[in-house]
């Protein structure tokens, strides 16, 4: 069973990224700097459990504004570059994230051991679950709880006029500014709650792995953060959690019986989905779909 | 209400608008005409903001407006359209009016919490209203990409005027519209006339600016030729010369 509490963990921190690259997405801004946010929470919320020995919650609240911070000063030149060049920019920030923590050491005692980041080792004995006896069943629902949080958060603000806004600065930026729309405010903020969540995931996957390392959030977690909300669709964050199910349950865990054909297998469906359903898993029309099937029920 | 004093913009070496002085009164229709490449789009992304001039001042109302960002203007009174539609597709008629109801005025006003989360009353009257003038009240729900182009048309108008405009500067509003629907936009501009809007319309379809301008300005290289009312600009040698050549 724990195989199984295990994957949900794996599909709730992978669902928080695929959010965070949601948020950012909306404004058409293709970040690939969210594994860099991630691991700016995943560091920060583990150094302050461990060496300060703070209680996880305000921990993750720390860890998400910190990686909120740093994301609003990525947004800033972000503003200037848009496209291909924002991907490249991204892709680099995200990069020199990683290799700051590749090169980082900030290590105290703690009783006979000394405990906290060390350069390429990564940090290791993150042990605040186990220490204070939380079952692999309890860490999981938590994860869950704060996935539901966000869900909800980003649902709600989706119905309101700031996913409207969101989705018309993403539509055509020049519009938006002749109605009156602040692009920097608007693409900032997506930035910094992006990052907020980003911080949020990585926080809690610092916790329930119990050692992190540089190369956990290099270029492969980046693309696999903005392709669950490309994948899912733009319509609605369920999208989201159904593409990051699809991947890491489907294709990564559902396809492990078949051994070294199993690569070649993920990237072939990712493409026939992709063809099958170009406007993603959950589009426009299932939406509808299914939003008429719930109001007949 | 408006005045241009002197404004230029160089592109390089090309002189898109050069030392063009201009002024619109409140609640008259100004018509901007001239050939193809005379600078006459580049003056309304002047007058929004989109670039910087190169010299010159811009005032509404008296306030100098030169330096304000483009997000800025509009909390000054000025709207406009764009003579290739841009709507929002993916977002439903009606959402594309929701975002727009964006100025100080909106924000002022009580309710301005309920507007936000999509509730108030208000705001659904507002949009009814806008819906009825443009014709689109039965196609609330659709996505804006999915309109006939003459609905499009209407739509960005109706836009335009939820950001609740002073002066509203319309970019070819008439380009690829058949007669029927050039007459109806013909009368749609009246009405926001009476409604008390200043209009800047540029424009190629002649009858239309000629019908329902208070004043022409023609422009050609970036500067003005010629100025007056419809008829004394069609009498004017320079402006015969700049649409026909040297007879």
């Amino acid at each position: 069973m724990d195989f199984y509490y295990g994957l949900a963990q794996i599909i709730g921190v992978h669902t928080l990224l695929g959010l965070s690259a949601y948020m950012v997405l909306l404004t058409g801004q293709v970040s690939l700097a969210q594994a860099g946010f991630a691991a700016v929470g995943a560091y920060v919320a583990a150094m302050l459990t461990v060496l300060a020995g703070m209680h996880l919650f305000p921990a993750l609240l720390i860890a998400g504004i910190a990686a909120a911070t740093i994301a609003c000063a990525v947004g800033f030149p972000a503003l200037r570059v848009r496209g291909l060049m924002l991907v490249i920019a991204t892709l680099a920030f995200g990069e020199a994230v990683r290799l700051f923590f590749f090169n980082f050491d900030y290590q105290i005692a703690k009783g006979e051991v000394r405990v906290g980041p060390l350069g390429g080792e990564g940090f290791r004995q993150i042990r605040y679950f186990p220490e204070n006896g939380w079952t692999t069943f309890e860490v999981m629902l938590l994860i869950w709880a704060i996935v539901a949080m966000v869900m909800a958060a980003l649902w709600w603000m989706d119905r309101s006029r700031t996913g409207a806004v969101l989705r018309a600065v993403g539509e055509d930026e020049l519009a938006a500014q002749s109605v009156g729309i602040n692009l920097t405010a608007v693409k900032v903020s997506a930035m910094a709650a992006g990052g907020f969540i980003a911080g949020l995931s990585g926080g809690i996957y610092a916790h329930y792995t119990t050692h992190i390392e540089h190369a956990n959030f290099g270029v492969v977690l980046a693309t696999f953060a903005i392709a669950y909300p490309i994948l899912g669709g733009l319509s609605s964050v369920f999208g989201t959690v159904i593409a990051v199910v699809f991947i890491q349950g489907v294709l990564i865990e559902g396809l492990r019986f078949m051994g070294d054909w199993r690569n070649l297998l993920f990237g072939a469906l990712i493409v026939l989905a992709m063809n099958l359903r170009p406007h993603g898993l959950l589009d426009p029309r299932s939406l509808a779909m299914l939003r008429r099937l719930v109001g007949r029920a | 209400m408006l005045a241009l004093d002197g404004i230029a913009k160089h592109f390089g070496g090309i002189r898109a608008v050069d030392d063009l002085a201009l002024t619109v009164a409140k609640g008259e229709i100004l018509g901007l005409i001239g050939p193809n490449g005379s600078g006459k789009s580049t003056t309304v992304n002047l007058i929004c903001g989109l670039y910087p001039v190169t010299a010159g001042r811009i005032t509404l109302d008296g306030r100098d407006i030169t330096d304000l960002p483009t997000h800025r203007r509009l909390s000054e009174g000025i709207a406009r359209t764009f003579q290739n539609i841009r709507l929002f597709g993916g977002l439903t008629v009606w959402q594309n009016l929701w975002v727009a109801q964006n100025a100080p005025a909106h924000r002022k006003e009580r309710g301005y919490l309920a507007r936000w989360l999509g509730g108030s009353k208000q705001a659904r009257e507002e949009t009814g209203r806008l819906l009825d003038f443009a014709g689109l009240a039965h196609r609330k729900d659709e996505l804006a990409a999915n309109l006939a182009f003459g609905e499009q048309r209407r739509l960005e108008l109706a836009r335009a005027l939820a950001t609740r405009p002073s002066l509203l500067l319309l970019d070819e509003p008439a380009a690829g519209m058949n007669a029927e629907e050039i007459a109806a936009l013909d009368e749609r501009i009246r009405e926001l006339k009476r409604q008390g809007y200043t209009i800047v319309l540029i424009e190629h379809h002649m009858e239309l600016v000629m019908a329902v301008s208070d004043r022409v300005c023609v422009l050609n290289f970036g500067r003005k030729i010629a100025e007056g009312t419809a008829a004394e600009v069609q009498a004017d040698p320079a402006v015969r010369q700049a649409y026909l050549g040297t007879a």
